[in-house]
């Protein structure tokens, strides 16, 4: 009887214990939206503390899930805070629903760019034009300009955009197949540059497409050049939404103030949930498929990848096809969302956006794809926008920086942050490289590889006085299989004679190690 | 008596002599010839290929719309009088394409990596250059001082400047990531590109308060002074300053590589650094001075590109510095003298492009960039080691 309610208490007070993440959790939320709930536009400071207090709340669901917490509560929480916490406040000031759409998009994008960076290893720097092509494929189909679809009066019905929206993802993976297959041979920089080049070739080519006919009279116009397609029509949606979202906000004393503007925003909004969270889906079931495994090993060693029977050919074709198929969905919807596409969204820097988000969340890490899309963007669209909002408010009423007397009227008026997202950017790139290579939340496998590569190198800094080019492991194995320490010296110096050029034979006893060196 | 040390002073005179000759032949003359060479190998093969086209395409033959040209142009008319104009614009263009092309050529062949900032150096020898002649101007020293002076000004401090920002990047943020995968530096690369862009940007900014730099070389009536060269064509001093300061730079390459001790070790470096490293040589030393002179010449490559397009901003480098890149490719990655080759073809081509696009209504002048990243496609595709490239076989 007595051990029963000892058991008991015990049991209650670990149950208690348990909670408490959960309690933190919710406690957590609740808090942050409240207070981004009683921020008011006009005041002074609220630039400042809405770029602290919203990027706390897009981050709440990484919280959730680095706390231990029941799966099941966990999904629920995350579930509140995507559908009932975040449009109420989209319902309050609908920029923060603009900044959380963005953050998907380019969520579903890094993922896609995972595909093929942090899976398969091929570096893809012109990944933007995959979105491209998903982009003008709507826009072409559905703008009002005098393109040549409009004049010979195949435009497309709003009603199609979900076909289109499959074609998106169909045509997107045809460009990937058609890139993939001439640059199959390269690798690393090469194959970088070589998709850098592509991605600025499809963004010349939409910008200069606005006549491919020899008779200026009567030019052929595809893409209207660089002034973009104005007018790209959005998918229709039934009444019935646009009254329940009336009542709704009504109902919860939100009124705003353009219901079918807001209802579109919602719906944007899911629907790139929506994507973003099959993109995810299908990411990791394929990282964990033996597709996954074949661009591992493919990323690892092709030659050795190849020799194990992997079909290197399919499979890359395979990452770029997919990896861009996201990226083409996207498009499809940023044309909607957007109703103008323009070169200008497709140039260099934007590939570079979505690569910076794959390394700022990690390598082949989807979790770190999200997490990293949300620092990014959170970065690029409201903290450096608002740090120069900030700065100009406090210029308007003569502010004077306390402790160090600086009057902010003295900040120079060309350093407004916002116009310097290249310098921020490369910045984060070049630390991020040198400090933390594997990601914010690296994917596991990758972080061994890049932090082993770490401790070798640090190892290889003491090897470099004798040995260099011989990796300590290949050392470590030829004294296991001889056995005695003077043979052993003769296979490493056999070793050392395979590596050196063929036309340098190395003389015996200069330059050679005594003992290989033990890798730490 | 006298005779024998006569006769002994006489041949080490004339053997001195004969070693001044040939140092003379093998540092100075070999090199000029060589480039003169390609350069007459770019400039042949251009002329034939801008020929050929101009003969094909002048007919409406081939039924192509994209390739028809309006009915009242004779297109091969217009290609036999644009030629001379066109060669001497490839010549000029190319052989600042073939300075920048060395800083990335050399970089790779010492490290390996595309050193993916060197646009960005390229571009800061331009503004280099654009302060040394807004400072001349503010002093109204610009049109005191002869004009050669001038460029000589500009483009040492240029070279000062940009062979020091190149060290500071190499040791900030590539030298902490030697060893690490292939993909790391270049991201880094990229970050330093896109960082030193808007940090450029940000101190004209700050300075002047401007975005476009326009060279003032109307200030200076030597830069614009017309020679004639021959009946219907003539060219400004700038060309012929563009021409002859790219082979001087060239031929001090050429030398500083193949006859200087240091110029041995980098070559031995990028051969191979461990039994670099083995010889004695400091690895690390070597890869600064590379680094340096990469970046010297990329600036001083900016102020010729500068006073060629006369405008200058903070975003100049990306598209010469791809296409600087992709001469090097085409000539070969990791070799010098194929980087010359490269880029004057390179440049040939680019004079080629844009001569005749205007001519077809379907296409014109915005696909005059297109070329390059088509070239570097198809060098990769059908010859990835480049012209003058040697195959490597990878090991396993």
């Amino acid at each position: 009887m007595a051990t029963q309610s000892l058991l008991q208490e015990r049991a209650s007070r670990l149950n208690w214990r348990e909670a408490l993440p959960t309690i933190f959790a919710i406690l957590y939320v609740l808090i942050v939206f409240s207070l981004l709930r009683s921020l008011n536009r006009a005041d002074l400071w609220f630039p400042t503390y809405s770029s602290i207090l919203f990027p706390l709340f897009v981050f709440s669901p990484f919280i959730i899930f680095a706390l231990k917490i029941p799966f099941a509560l966990r999904a629920v929480l995350i579930a509140i805070i995507g559908l009932v916490l975040m449009p109420i406040l989209g319902m309050q000031d609908s920029f923060y629903l603009e900044l959380i759409t963005q953050i998907a998009i380019f969520a579903a994008m890094a993922i896609g760019l995972n595909v093929v960076v942090g899976f398969a290893g091929l570096l893809d720097l012109g990944y933007v034009a995959f979105f491209a092509v998903g982009a003008y494929l709507w826009g072409i189909f559905t703008s009002n300009a005098n393109t040549i679809v409009r004049i010979s009066g195949a435009q497309a019905a709003p009603e199609l955009f979900w076909l289109f929206l499959f074609l998106g993802v169909i045509a997107a993976a045809i460009t990937g197949i058609l890139l993939g297959l001439p640059v199959l041979r390269l690798r690393g920089d090469y194959l970088a540059i070589v998709t850098l080049g592509f991605g600025e070739i499809i963004r010349i080519l939409v910008s200069n497409l606005s006549n491919i006919s020899s008779n200026r009279r009567n030019p052929i116009n595809i893409t209207n050049g660089a002034q973009g397609l104005p007018g790209i029509l959005s998918p229709p949606l039934p009444d019935f939404m646009f009254q329940a979202v009336e009542s709704l906000t009504n109902s919860l004393g939100l009124p705003v103030n353009n219901v079918r503007a807001f209802t579109y925003q919602l719906f944007y909004y899911g629907l790139v949930l929506i994507v973003c969270a099959l993109s995810a889906l299908i990411a990791a079931r394929l990282d964990n498929s033996p597709i996954g495994r074949a661009w591992t090993a493919i990323r690892e060693d092709e030659v050795a990848a190849q020799a194990m029977g992997v079909p290197k050919v399919k499979m890359k074709l395979l990452a770029f096809a997919l990896g861009a198929s996201f990226a083409g969905a996207m498009g499809v919807i940023f044309a909607a969302r957007n109703t103008f596409v323009s070169p200008e969204s497709f140039s260099f820097i934007q590939s570079i956006f979505i690569l910076a988000v794959v390394i700022v969340g990690g390598m082949g890490s989807i979790r770190g794809a999200i997490f990293g899309a949300a620092i990014v963007t959170l970065l690029n669209l409201q903290v450096l926008k608002n740090f120069s909002l900030q700065i100009n408010a406090l210029r308007n009423i003569d502010w004077v920086v306390p402790i160090i007397d600086f009057p902010i009227r003295n900040w120079p008026q060309q350093l407004e942050p916002a116009r310097y997202e290249r310098l921020v950017f490369g910045l984060l790139l070049i630390v991020m490289m040198i400090f933390r290579p594997s990601g914010l939340l690296p994917a596991k496998r990758r972080q061994l590889e890049l932090q082993g590569e770490r401790a070798e190198r640090i190892s290889e800094k003491e090897l470099t006085a004798d040995v260099a080019e011989i990796r300590p492991e290949d050392l470590l194995s030829a004294p296991a299989a001889i056995g005695e320490a003077k043979e052993a010296k003769a296979a490493n110096a056999a070793d050392i004679a395979e590596d050196l050029p063929a036309d340098q034979p190395p003389t015996p006893g200069e330059g050679l190690p005594d003992e290989p060196k033990e890798k730490p | 008596m006298t005779a024998v040390p006569n006769l002994a002073s006489a041949l080490s005179r004339s053997r001195l002599l004969n070693g001044a000759a040939e140092w003379f032949l093998q540092y100075f003359l070999k090199p000029i010839g060589q480039i003169l060479l390609f350069a007459v190998i770019a400039g042949s093969s251009i002329s034939l290929l801008a020929l050929a086209v101009g003969f094909v395409l002048q007919t409406d033959w081939h039924g192509i719309d994209i390739l028809r040209v309006p009915a009242r142009i004779n297109l091969f008319e217009q290609v036999v009088r644009q030629l001379p104009n066109m060669l001497l614009d490839g010549i000029t263009i190319g052989f600042v394409y073939a300075v920048i092309a060395l800083g990335y050529t050399m970089v790779y062949g010492v490290l390996k990596f595309i050193n993916f900032a060197h646009s960005e150096i390229f571009m800061m020898g331009a503004v280099v250059g654009y302060e040394v002649m807004i400072r001349l101007r503010d002093g109204q020293l610009l049109s005191e001082l002869p004009p050669l002076v001038v460029i000589i000004l500009m483009i040492g401090a240029a070279m000062l400047v940009c062979g020091a920002a190149a060290v500071v990047v190499e040791r900030v943020a590539y030298k902490p990531l030697r060893g690490a995968p292939r993909l790391v530096p270049l991201i880094s690369a990229i970050g330093v590109s896109f960082f030193l862009t808007d940090f450029v940007r940000a101190f004209q900014a700050l300075n002047r308060n401007i975005f476009n730099m326009p060279y003032p070389t109307d200030l200076v009536p030597f830069f614009g002074a017309r020679i004639n060269i021959a009946e219907g064509l003539s060219t400004t001093n700038t060309t012929l300053i563009i021409i002859i300061s790219a082979i001087i730079m060239l031929v001090g390459l050429n030398y500083f590589v193949n006859a200087t001790k240091i110029g041995k070790a980098i070559r031995a470096v990028s051969q191979d650094q461990a039994t670099a490293s083995l010889m004695g040589i400091n690895v690390n030393l070597m890869i600064t001075i590379t680094f340096m002179v990469g970046g010297a010449l990329g600036g001083a490559a900016g102020v010729l590109y500068g006073l060629k397009t006369t405008n200058v901003t903070p975003y100049i480098g990306f598209i010469p510095g791809l296409k600087a890149f992709t001469a090097a490719v085409l000539g070969g990655i990791g070799n010098i003298t194929g980087a010359v080759l490269g880029g004057l073809l390179l440049g040939m081509l680019e004079a080629f492009f844009s001569a005749l696009l205007p001519y077809f209504p379907a296409l014109g002048l915005g696909y005059s960039d297109i070329f390059a990243f088509a070239v570097l496609i198809l060098v990769l595709l059908f010859r990835p080691t480049g012209l003058l490239g040697k195959k490597v076989d990878e090991k396993v």
